[in-house]
């Protein structure tokens, strides 16, 4: 198995990557509006449920105990309920933010006056 | 690894930040989440042809049992559920970054690396506090969990006491990987580190505390990233880290307090006698009165609080701003950014009852309008409007920053009773001569008010 010892360039090139995100993150996330916060929560989950790459592997690799290939596969199932749902909602979320809808329904309702 | 394979993550992680790049407008919103999805979906597709995997069927089990519950959970949880929903997706993302570690140990144990153990340590106790922690958030938002702060005398230095042994057993073990007891260990004082540290946080301080377990449990998927050798988890899991990092301090700011204030000083707990001062008589108004008020104003800005949610009376709210509107009123809405249990919260549920954008305003936005408005109605908020924030220096809340609506003309306060607020503050905004209070429930007063608005 070739990942079991940490390569210090291999350490040092994931650091890298992940002061850059971070960087990257920070960007772009201060710029979403508060108006989007409960869809950014909701679509970075979805994103962060990305593990459910490890868990794949993890689940059907040859294991040295099979405890690991039973854990992998619990991690398939919670990581893709994330997947599946975080994207689904996230989209359910942002159909509902029309920038005028009023004019229509306005128009209706107001000839009660 | 196989070269493809590391070429899809790749566009996977490009397809990610373009799609979070689409969060900061509506308008490009879903374009850009439909852009992740499908880097998403490469991402999935290509990991099964790598070449470690021998066995599918657990893969494809697994995979269509999570997919089943996430599109049911997508399509049948109600809006006004969102922040539960949010708490339970915390928990699972957690739950699947602390057993592909778990399983890394089992499998591996002593013969790996100590910088791998280490990174290993960091998923397992962020991973293990954060699933605990989240579903303990869910039990709040839920109500199987007391909403009200649940502390004991000593849980502060009993939590430092259960962080130094766990963080003690994490070095032990960077120390000498093979030590499964110190694995162990620092697993179950993460998983109690995670009930401890969110059982003492009351429910108005939930926005907080969501955006830190979304931080965490990005933050663990990245850890696994770096366990597994594998770059898009680290850059997933970075944006996912940063995110929520971002969001609480914004929301610790938004109530001016510093985190620690927020996760160790069991806000709402104690009663502030200070501040119990009464300041005269609250003036009560009917619903015609108020219905009269509205159909006349020039300008109507709502103010929604976390009572509009418990009363799912956003939809009510969206007929009476239609028929003010019709009728000429100006109508806005005032959105504080720790209205509600989660960031955005208040948002999410006007725009579910179609309410557009353009009418919510944020807290600074709509500060400097407040004076020029006839009637300002607050619709289950207590906090995020009393004027003590801004005018004592005594209160326990001095220095957060308020929607000022005893700047309007007039207020209307929508309150179920007369008592006090989630954080037993007395609130001088009800006592104020241009305020009048509409006591009941908020749906049943508003739909009234819409009614009443009918037959001016």
């Amino acid at each position: 198995m070739e990942k079991l010892v940490f390569d210090p360039r291999i350490l040092m090139a994931s650091l890298y990557v992940f002061a850059l995100a971070a960087f990257l993150g920070y960007q772009i996330i201060s710029r979403v509006p508060p108006l989007l916060h409960t869809p950014l929560m909701s679509a970075t989950n979805a994103l962060s449920a990305i593990s459910v790459v490890g868990a794949i592997v993890m689940a059907g690799r040859e294991n040295h105990h099979s405890i690991s290939t039973y854990l992998g596969f619990i991690a398939v199932i919670s990581a893709s309920i994330n997947v599946v749902g975080g994207f689904l909602i996230t989209d359910r979320m942002l159909k509902m933010f029309k920038r005028d809808v009023r004019v229509k329904t306005a128009d209706k309702k107001g000839n009660s006056k | 690894m196989n070269i493809y394979i590391e070429i899809i993550y790749l566009a996977a992680s490009i397809l990610f930040v373009f799609g979070l790049k689409g969060l900061t407008h509506p308008d490009s919103a879903r374009r850009g989440m439909l852009l992740a999805a499908a880097g998403m979906t490469a991402a999935i597709v290509g990991t099964l042809f790598h070449p470690e995997i021998v066995r599918y069927h657990w893969i494809w089990i697994g995979l269509l049992i999570g997919g089943v519950i996430g599109a049911a959970m997508s399509i049948w949880m109600p809006m006004t559920s969102m922040p539960e929903r949010t708490a339970l997706s915390h928990a699972f993302g957690a739950l699947a970054a602390a057993l592909v570690g778990i399983a890394e140990y089992e499998n591996y144990g002593g013969s790996m690396g100590k910088l791998k153990v280490g990174a290993l340590g960091f998923e397992i106790m962020l991973g293990c506090l954060t699933f605990t922690g989240s579903l303990i958030a869910f039990g709040k938002l839920y109500g199987v969990v007391k909403g009200t702060p649940i502390t004991f005398k000593g849980l502060n230095i009993f939590n430092m006491g259960l962080l130094a042994v766990m963080i003690g057993s994490f070095i032990y073990l960077a120390y000498d990987p093979s030590v499964a007891v110190a694995f162990y260990t620092m697993m179950t004082l993460a998983l109690c580190f995670g009930v401890l540290l969110v059982i003492p946080i009351g429910a108005a301080d939930m926005p907080v505390v969501m955006s830190l377990l979304n931080s965490y449990s990005g933050l663990a998927a990245a850890a696994t990233g770096f366990v597994l050798g594998n770059n898009v988890l680290i850059i997933a899991g970075t944006l996912d880290g940063f995110s929520g990092f971002i969001l609480s301090v914004l929301m610790c700011r938004a109530m001016n307090r510093s985190i620690n204030n927020v996760l160790f000083g069991a806000f709402g707990s104690v009663s502030h006698t200070a501040a119990d001062t009464a300041i005269g008589n609250m003036r009560e108004v009917t619903l015609e009165d108020v219905a009269v008020q509205l159909a006349y104003a020039k300008q109507v800005v709502f103010v929604p609080g976390y009572g509009m949610a418990t009363a799912q009376a956003q939809h009510a709210v969206r007929d009476l701003a239609n028929l003010l509107e019709a009728r000429g009123v100006s109508v806005k809405f005032g959105i504080h950014p720790v209205a509600g249990r989660m960031p955005g919260h208040m948002n999410v549920l006007l725009a579910e009852a179609n309410v557009p954008y353009s009418v919510l305003y944020e807290m600074d936005q709509i500060n400097p309008d407040l004076p020029r408005t006839d009637v300002a109605v607050v619709i289950g908020a207590n906090d995020v409007v009393n004027p003590d924030a801004r005018d004592n220096p005594g209160s326990p809340i001095a220095g957060m920053p308020i929607i000022e609506v005893d700047r309007a003309k007039s207020v209307v306060v929508l309150k179920r009773g007369t008592g006090k607020g989630f954080s037993g503050l007395e609130n001088p905004l009800f006592f104020k001569p241009v305020t009048g209070m509409l006591y009941g429930d908020a749906k049943s007063s508003i739909t009234g008010l819409a009614q009443a608005v009918r037959e001016v």
